[in-house]
């Protein structure tokens, strides 16, 4: 048989599943296992991960949403279809497929398939406001959005956090529905609304972050 | 219409002939000048028969008679000139904007070029010598303007994130082009043989580092016209800009050396670290006269008036200081601009911004306009020297090293971007890459003497500027079309976008912080915490210090939606036989029980009412629906009866203090308890009280505006007054209460222009809310 050479960084035995899982996510083989040694540093060597280990990320405490990126981690939409709820630890194939939604689409692509990653990426987005899992952002869960968003900024962020809200949930609204009579209610968002609002935004160019292919990171404390 | 029948409108028939008699005026004085010049002594015999004292010979002085009327022309020949040829320039773009067919065609710097030459072809007809453009009336007077145009209102974000490819075009690029160029051109020379063996490697080389310079003015000219997308104009236009510092290093170092014959190795070592020192020079000079001059405008809330004058002054000063240093005097103007304007911003008030705004592009525009203008002058005038290997060379090899340029970078930064460069992208920034007349002043400063071929030289970099204005500018825009490239976006920020994007900020941090390295959204947060924590509590004065982007923004689209609504509600009639906004009511979740003391109607009275009420309020309906919570006016199907009442009673108050419009716009007012706001507007601005309101316990009544015009309204009022009922709490977040002691506050106001008294602008301290027409509708 025929070994493939890896590269210095993996074992043989994880090799087949890196396959799949390049397979699945689309990352390159060199991308996983600098992301599992990443896993494997956060969750201290176990198998799983849990919110607490994400949690002790020092960069992360200044960051005014971290308790929905943590939840998005967990929220079990992001990686199964079909399946809603959140669980209390997650596994490396989670936690690369939580990452695959920040990845680059490749450069020679259809439209379809732009289309599509564009929709995958809203729809990460959709889920991590969609707080109850009911299909729509409420106005109650877009007002936390803004809340969460603006939270460091002390007395003046709560107070017009709720106007900011309103605001765009009327431009939702008026943007997706159109005149409405007053007894007429705006349910939320769904996520036909959330597609066509953020239609300007070019999400699957901006979405991404830069995953490395050389095992050069830089280490957190 | 045709374009003879445009013509012979009215207007084009007067600016025909406004310009005929400046260009008479121009020709024409240039004559007297001449005979002037010629006889000097004309001039003191006008200055001794304004009668002071006796000539120095001491011999008879005969009386001439009281001069009623003389004519001077010497005292203001130079301002005079100037303005004349300022006004041409001026009238020339007013013109061309009349003529629409050709203007559509034929991008504006061409048509300039071409009135260049008629003028400087009049000009030699006459017998006089055409003026050149002077060196350094461009580099001082004529490039500054634009350049602080460009800088003042560059995209942050976009530059920022391609800044390594912008660098790459503008360093490796030029000097890939000016190597290429001047070395295949030595060698065309040494191959020519008779006429061309004198022109020697280094000069080469030097007119290659000329030429190959990407022109901002030239490309800011071609691009403007042609909407582009946000991606190139900032690639080609970046590249425009940063590679100053590259020409201006090449051009020194090889017309150091070209006396003296050779370069040595140690030569170029210096080079690269003068490269480093005056690109990098250049941009700490700006950065120093731009954070001074925010400091400066913290302390302006007294003396609004010269705040523009703060932000022209240190940016010249920047401009000058840096070419005291033989520094990049561009690189230092666009980092000035670039720095100070998120906290001057913050700091002036919304006048200010206007005129800033205004003044540059006033500033630039005409600079731009005179700049091809003058091209065209000395083209007619410049002494040339045509040689038809060189030039044609020149043009061929600069378009072949471009492409190469281009696509050779591409190949390689293509690796490192995430959002890659496709081939169409490739073929705009190769076309994209004019020459203008930048190259064309650093040819004509060439001292004769050393450079003996400077005059082969500037046929050839004026044949060259003429082939990409004219061939490359006309063409690129069918191109574009053919192409179908995707053009700039139209549509405003809406606030979902803004929020989205903090969203995505924060979240691209977070997701970068859990993966472990340090990447591009990382550093961006750090140096937006810094600046938040430190810089801006140094620069912005008051309060604003600690507004956050979202909220500035969102103020700022208030500020705008005021702005309009007082613009739009004076006047226009919209047309709309539906009501059509959504308003609170539609997303705010129904509280089951809600008593309101609703005057009991019957349903041919509400009819009745409600047939009043459209035909008084068809006039009134505005175009911004989403943002108007309170706009229950245009909307009389509403059944908050009693909200109605109110606001029909605050009309006809309104009606009688209009210039109190204002009080009532600004929409989601914090509640009381938000010291701090009324503080920070009162304190920054004095004249800003507007928000006064925001002290109230709820969001005011947006009233309409146009109430002063429907006489029929006031009748409606009354009738609704006399049904008084009186306001109560309703739902929520939403009360329609009534703010008493506003009225108290109204009394106090002087009557003013409501624009006065509208708020300062809040704009955002960063890039995001960039917009570069207040006056269309904020809403698409």
């Amino acid at each position: 048989m025929i070994t493939i050479v890896m590269g210095s960084f993996q074992s043989l035995p994880d090799d087949h599943q890196y396959r799949t899982l390049s397979q699945k996510t689309g990352f390159s083989l060199e991308q996983i296992a600098i992301l599992h040694n990443r896993f494997k540093q956060l969750s201290q060597n176990e198998e799983t991960l849990r919110r607490d280990d994400l949690k002790t990320i020092q960069d992360l405490e200044s960051n005014p949403i971290r308790s929905q990126i943590i939840e998005a981690f967990f929220d079990s939409r992001n990686f199964q279809k079909d399946v809603v709820g959140s669980v209390e630890e997650i596994g490396f194939e989670e936690f690369l497929t939580v990452m695959s939604y920040f990845r680059a689409p490749p450069q020679h692509i259809t439209e379809e398939q732009r289309e599509e990653i564009r929709r995958a990426k809203l729809r990460f987005l959709f889920n991590m406001h969609d707080t109850d899992n009911d299909g729509t952002i409420t106005l109650e869960e877009y007002r936390h959005v803004v809340e969460e968003l603006l939270s460091r900024s002390g007395a003046l962020g709560r107070e017009t956090a709720k106007g900011i809200a309103d605001a765009a949930m009327l431009e939702v609204a008026s943007i997706s529905v159109g005149p409405m009579a007053p007894d007429e209610f705006y349910e939320g968002i769904t996520f036909e609304h959330f597609l066509k609002i953020l239609n300007g935004v070019e999400i699957e160019t901006r979405m991404n972050i830069h995953f490395l292919n050389m095992d050069a990171t830089v280490l957190c404390k | 219409r045709d374009w003879r029948t445009g013509c012979f409108d009215e207007e084009c028939f007067g600016v025909l002939k406004m310009f005929i008699l400046v260009l008479g005026l121009l020709v024409g004085s240039l004559m007297p000048l001449g005979g002037a010049a010629s006889s000097p002594d004309t001039g003191t015999g006008h200055g001794g028969s304004h009668g002071n004292k006796n000539p120095g010979n001491g011999t008879t002085y005969s009386k001439k008679p009281f001069p009623v009327l003389s004519f001077d022309y010497e005292h203001v020949r130079l301002p005079f000139e100037i303005s004349l040829w300022v006004l041409l320039a001026s009238l020339m773009k007013l013109g061309f904007h009349l003529i629409p067919r050709v203007s559509s065609i034929v991008p504006e710097s061409c048509l300039l070029i071409v009135v260049g030459l008629l003028v400087g072809g009049l000009i030699k007809m006459v017998g006089e010598d055409p003026p050149v453009l002077e060196s350094k009336i461009f580099f001082f007077y004529l490039l500054p303007p634009i350049i602080l145009d460009a800088g003042y209102f560059m995209p942050i974000r976009q530059f920022t994130e391609n800044l390594g490819t912008i660098l790459m075009f503008a360093v490796v690029g030029t000097l890939w082009n000016s190597f290429f160029v001047g070395g295949l051109l030595y060698g065309v020379c040494q191959l020519e043989g008779h006429k061309l063996a004198y022109v020697d490697l280094l000069s080469c080389l030097l007119f290659g580092s000329i030429i190959s310079a990407v022109d901002p003015v030239a490309v800011l000219a071609v691009f403007e016209e042609i909407h582009i997308n946000e991606l190139l104009h900032i690639l080609v236009f970046g590249e425009s800009l940063l590679n100053d510092a590259v020409t201006v290093v090449l051009y020194h170092l090889f017309e150091e050396y070209s006396s003296v014959g050779s370069i040595t190795f140690m030569d170029v070592f210096l080079g690269i670290v003068c490269f480093l020192v005056v690109s990098l020079g250049g941009i700490v000079v700006g950065a120093i006269y731009g954070i001074l001059a925010a400091f400066t405008s913290r302390f302006t809330s007294h003396t609004r008036v010269i705040e523009p004058l703060f932000v022209f002054v240190y940016s010249y000063m920047a401009y000058l200081s840096a070419e005291v240093f033989h520094l990049s005097g561009i690189m230092a103007l666009i980092a000035c601009g670039a720095v100070m304007r998120p906290y001057v911003e913050a700091n002036i008030s919304h006048k200010s911004h206007t005129t800033i705004k205004y003044f540059l592009k006033m500033w630039s525009s005409v600079s731009d306009t005179l700049i091809f203008i003058f091209l065209g002058v000395s083209t007619v005038a410049g002494p040339h020297q045509w040689n038809w290997t060189f030039v044609v060379a020149t043009v061929i090899f600069c378009l072949v090293a471009r492409v190469l340029g281009v696509v050779g970078l591409t190949f390689v930064i293509n690796k490192f971007r995430i959002v890659k460069l496709t081939s169409k992208d490739q073929f705009i920034i190769a076309y994209g890459g004019l020459r203008g007349a930048i190259a064309f002043s650093l040819v004509y400063l060439l001292n004769p003497k050393h450079f003996p071929m400077r005059n082969m030289f500037l046929t050839a970099i004026i044949t060259v500027i003429f082939f990409t204005v004219f061939v490359q500018g006309m063409t690129i825009r069918p191109l574009v079309d053919l192409l179908a490239v995707k053009k700039k976006q139209e549509t405003k920020r809406s606030i979902n976008e803004e929020i989205h994007t903090q969203f995505l900020d924060h979240l691209l941090t977070g997701i970068e912080d859990i993966c472990g390295h340090y990447g591009h959204h990382h550093w961006k947060d750090k140096l937006n915490r810094f600046n938040k924590k430190y810089v801006k509590k140094c620069l912005i004065a008051g309060e604003r210090s600690k507004e956050p982007q979202l909220i500035a923004f969102y103020h700022k689209m208030e500020m705008k939606q005021a702005i309009e609504l007082v613009e739009s509600g004076g006047g226009a009639k919209l047309p709309s036989a539906l009501p059509s906004t959504v308003s609170m009511q539609n997303i705010q979740p129904k509280k089951p029980s809600q008593d309101r003391a609703l005057p009991q109607l019957s349903k041919a009275r509400e009819e009745e009412i409600r047939k009043i009420l459209r035909t008084n309020l068809q006039r009134t309906r505005q175009r911004l629906r989403s943002y108007n919570r309170h706009t229950l006016i245009a909307d009389p199907y509403e059944d908050g009866w009693n909200e109605m009442l109110l606001k029909r009673k605050k009309m006809k108050e309104l009606e009688k203090k209009i210039s109190q419009m204002n009080n009532y716009l600004t929409v989601p007012a914090p509640p009381p308890d938000s010291p701090t706001i009324t503080r920070a507007r009162l304190a920054s601005d004095p004249q800003a009280w507007g928000l006064k309101s925001v002290t109230e316990s709820i969001p005011t009544i947006k009233v309409d505006l146009a109430s002063p015009q429907s006489p029929e309204s006031v009748n409606v009022v009354d009738e609704f007054s006399k049904k008084g009922s009186q306001p109560k709490e309703e739902e929520g977040g939403l009360t329609m209460k009534v703010p008493s002691p506003a009225k108290q506050r109204k009394d106090k106001t002087p009557d003013e222009e409501p624009q006065q008294r509208l708020m300062r602008c809040l704009s955002d301290p960063g890039p995001a809310a960039e917009e570069e027409d207040e006056d269309e509708p904020f809403l698409p």
